[in-house]
């Protein structure tokens, strides 16, 4: 990194006494190119009490603010956040209950149930980064009065990790050890030093449940419990009615636990319909306050817009449009399942095959033509959060590169246009879901490789089978039974240190696991593994980062993978609508901050 | 008609229901996908935790299985829950049910109260200047797909003019009489397109149904006799000819409540097309065949109803 470490301990030391700004080091670090979620980690870290993001709320009275409507155009289902199949869930759950923390747009900790985010300085954070100690806020009350305490806190880790319960948000409990230290204080305790440790009782995964409704209703007895359908949390709304898939609505909770919050009486959730008609309710007729989810070409979002009834908003997320070379085989079959990694690919085991595909992806023109606004063109993998962007990815479009490349390497052209070596053709099929702007996205690629002599066959799956987990179905993109293929994953929290996993040797999806691996271009590389471990142990978050840009580098120089679009978050929202929508928590983890402007 | 008409229909229809049942089982089952979507790309969501889930709704079971553990429940009246809500099916459904009635109830109204007159009146005077316009509106009328429709009144009154509200929400705000107002301004769209599409075909049959008993002798017999007009067209023509035309709205319920799956997606009316369709694109199979199951109960019924009002109307069919 650009930045050695004594001279970062100099200046964390200078903000400990006071000599530097927290701005100052914020800035400092952002012209070394390390932005402000990683600096404001490393003064957590480095020992430096964390500043309280400054909230831009404006009401001075609780209410007044009449119905809040909002659109989601597929509506939630259930209201239970550890049962959330997506984010539709998750924003209807977050209406009700809350996390010890939330996570804003930059990337930082917003306390919510907490008193204060965990540091070196207030004791909070185990220098060994084995532990985090989280004081509770006190005098919260559930909607049915009850106090909200640690036993709660300490409730929903045993409730989400039971594999009875087969709870989604598993994945952020089943490891950590929860300890209740007094009636406001827990412990959460890591089996290994944990460098990103901002994860249970976080943002999406985070929301606590209360103990006394649900503690009869664990495990396989999980799914008969009332609260589920009828929530009781410590949000901004109490519960009214829900319908699953169409409504959802709420009235003002008078014992809220913040001063003045929330604005608005009431609150509804629309759900169905399509995104464009929701952009439209919203920018055009006004119907509606805020719509999320807006994937909708740009084009036709600035033309909505002028209905000036509204704004887009755009924040960054994590969001990775890719696309993965297969390395290995899919069109041998061997023990029962193609991709073998018992084979590897004929034609693009050759690294100039991947070299050259790889310079035939015109980026800018799917930016300019199909995502406008709503992506960024980057070759990385690993782009968002932006501390852990590389920056010596400089792939470029450029067919005659590519044509230089196939030549060099021997693939001459055929009678019928299309190179070939000793026999084999370069042919390939391209798979991705059935989605407008990726089908446009195919055809831009494919009309660049037949420019080259490459023939592209564009396969094109419904979205509900491509993303399924359908053990016996061929076409789902973890069987990854073609040559190559597209679409969108990301770290759902600012840290890519799970996302990460996917070229992990260990984790190679294939049939012994049931497809369940989440390595799907079965990417094996010895070096890659032991720098990820590593990773995964380093407490410095300036080195650490450096390693995760090494392993993004990695992967996309091997071709295993190469970015395409980084996706932003879109909504839609009524020109007086006050709201922040965060690539890295629920729409809803400022509710209680959403106001208009008089 | 007697009861034992009756209880034979009832005792025939249980046959056909098992059978729908079967197929509408076997063919969801062995369509690709499952209810789980967004989880499986979710980085953060453990793989057991997915297999926990495929194998807790015994998505892993044989087909035959699945399908006598449903029927069993069924039997019992247990509905199943909706592997995507773990909601209740029967509860999922009559959540949606009351909307779809009554959309559907009011676009058949006014179907009916367009069709008739305008069927009848071109019919009297077959090819006069009316009768060709009606004909003329009838062809676009039927010929229009709903969704074509349904995007031009909203980009109208919606959009242009701002009269009406795009999204049809069964929680229209205010009480008494603006709750009113608001309830009917908004389903003025949907039942719009709904009943016009209807009408434009119910008054192609009400018109030749009429002709066909126009011609008959004892038309001609009663206008000899010296009645107006217009008593010979109402009580004599019309009465007579509406049987075929009531046969067939009965038959056509169940065609309507498919139909109206598309507008409902439209408006955003929360019926139980849209559950049907979100249902589909979820894979979530508990709610499809409930739904459908609903739905092929109507076509029975509504074939009974059918026979029963035609014996009704005219006494020289017989029941037996």
């Amino acid at each position: 990194m650009m930045m050695d470490e004594t001279e970062l301990k100099g200046l964390l030391s200078k903000v400990r006494s006071g000599r530097l700004s927290r701005r100052g080091f914020v800035q400092r670090m952002a012209a070394v190119g390390v932005v402000a979620p990683l600096a404001t980690q490393l003064l957590a870290i480095g020992g430096v009490a964390q500043a309280q993001t400054k909230s831009s709320y404006k009401p001075t009275k609780r209410g007044g603010g009449g119905a809040l409507k909002v659109l989601w155009w597929q509506g939630p289902t259930l209201l239970n956040p550890h049962f959330a199949t997506g984010t539709k869930d998750q924003d209807g759950s977050r209406v009700f209950y809350e996390p010890l923390a939330a996570w804003d747009p930059e990337g930082n900790l917003v306390p919510v149930l907490a008193a204060e985010i965990p540091t070196r300085a207030n004791g909070g954070l185990a220098a060994d980064g084995k532990s985090v100690t989280w004081k509770l806020k006190q005098g919260v009350k559930f909607h049915d009065g009850a106090p909200f305490t640690a036993d709660d806190v300490v409730f929903n880790w045993e409730y989400s990790r039971d594999p009875a319960t087969a709870a989604v948000t598993s994945g952020s409990y089943k490891d950590v050890q929860v300890e209740k230290i007094d009636q406001f204080t827990v412990k959460v305790i890591f089996p290994v030093s944990k460098p990103f440790w901002a994860d249970a009782f976080i943002g999406v995964n985070g929301m606590i449940i209360p103990k006394h409704l649900f503690k009869d209703f664990t495990g396989a007895k999980s799914r008969e419990a009332p609260t589920n359908l009828k929530p009781v949390g410590t949000g901004p709304y109490l519960f009214k009615e829900f319908k699953p898939g169409d409504l959802l609505t709420g009235d003002i909770n008078p014992n809220y636990h913040m001063p003045n919050r929330p604005y608005f009486d009431s609150f509804e959730l629309k759900g169905g319909g399509d995104a464009v008609s929701a952009a439209r309710a919203v920018l055009q007729t006004g119907e509606y306050d805020f719509a999320w989810n807006m994937q909708v070409e740009d084009e036709v979002l600035l033309r909505l817009e002028k209905g000036g009834k509204g704004r887009v908003h755009i924040n960054e997320s994590g969001s990775m449009e890719h696309i993965q070379f297969n390395t290995t085989d899919p069109w041998t079959e061997v023990d029962g399942e193609r991709s073998s990694i018992k084979t590897v690919h004929p034609t693009l085991s050759d690294k100039a095959v991947r070299d050259a595909l790889a310079l035939l992806i015109d980026r800018d023109s799917v930016q300019k033509y199909i995502y406008g606004r709503t992506g960024i063109a980057t070759a990385n993998y690993l782009f968002n959060p932006p501390a852990f962007r590389s920056k010596s990815i400089t792939d470029t479009f450029n067919v005659d590169a590519a044509i230089d490349i196939l030549e060099k390497a021997g693939w001459k052209k055929g009678a019928d246009g299309i190179r070939e070596k000793g026999g084999k053709k370069l042919k390939f099929v391209f798979q991705t879901s059935i989605n407008q702007p990726r089908q446009k996205t195919q055809a831009i690629f494919k009309q660049a490789c037949q420019k080259a002599g490459i023939e592209i066959e564009i396969k094109s799956v419904t979205a509900s089978v491509f993303f399924s987990s359908d053990v016996a179905n061929p076409d789902t993109y973890p069987h990854f039974y073609t040559d190559l293929q597209m679409y969108t994953t990301g770290p759902s929290f600012p840290d890519p240190g799970v996302w990460m996993q996917s070229y992990l040797s260990r984790e190679v999806c294939q049939k012994d696991n049931k497809w369940q691996g989440r390595n799907i271009t079965r990417y094996r590389n010895k070096a890659w593994d032991d720098l990820y471990d590593k990773a995964e142990q380093e407490l410095d978050p300036i080195k650490r980062a450096a390693m995760y840009m090494e392993l993004n580098n990695m992967v996309v120089r091997d071709r295993a993978v190469v970015g395409v679009i980084a996706r932003s978050g879109v909504s839609a929202m009524n020109g007086k609508l006050q709201a922040n929508p965060s690539g890295w928590d629920s729409n809803f983890w400022d509710l209680f901050d959403w106001y208009k402007d008089a | 008609m007697s009861s034992d008409f009756l209880l034979r229909r009832l005792l025939i229809a249980i046959p056909s229901l098992l059978g729908i049942s079967v197929v509408l089982f076997t063919v969801l089952a062995l369509a690709p996908g499952d209810p789980f979507g967004e989880l499986v790309t979710n980085p953060n969501v453990p793989a057991e935790v997915r297999l926990a889930l495929r194998a807790s709704l015994g998505l892993d079971d044989p087909i035959y299985l699945r399908y006598f553990r449903w029927l069993w429940a069924m039997l019992q009246g247990d509905w199943g829950f909706s592997f995507v809500s773990r909601m209740s099916v029967d509860r999922l459904i009559l959540q949606r049910l009351p909307t779809t009635v009554a959309v559907i109830g009011a676009s058949q109204i006014l179907a009916i109260m367009v069709a008739i007159p305008v069927g009848v009146l071109a019919a009297a005077k077959p090819y006069s200047m009316f009768d060709q316009i009606a004909n003329t509106f009838a062809f676009i009328g039927f010929s229009l797909p709903t969704f074509f429709t349904g995007l031009l009144l909203i980009l109208v009154f919606s959009v242009q003019l701002d009269w009406l509200p795009i999204v049809y929400s069964t929680e229209v705000g205010g009480s008494g009489l603006t709750y009113i107002w608001n309830a009917v301004r908004q389903a003025i769209m949907p039942v719009t397109v709904l009943g016009l599409f209807q009408g434009a075909s119910l008054v192609r049959y009400v018109r030749s149904s009429v002709l066909e008993v126009i011609k008959l002798d004892f038309v001609t017999t009663a206008r000899s006799k010296g009645i107006g007009e217009r008593k010979v067209l109402v009580l004599h023509v019309v009465r007579n000819a509406l049987i075929p035309v009531v046969t067939l709205v009965a038959l056509q319920m169940p065609i309507v409540f498919g139909g109206a799956i598309v507008t409902e997606q439209i408006f955003r009316v929360p019926g139980i097309g849209s559950l049907l369709i979100s249902a589909m694109l979820a894979n979530d199979t508990p709610v499809i065949m409930g739904v459908t199951f609903v739905f092929s109960c109507l076509v029975v019924l509504f074939n009974l109803l059918a026979d029963i009002l035609y014996g009704w109307l005219d006494p020289r069919i017989a029941l037996r």
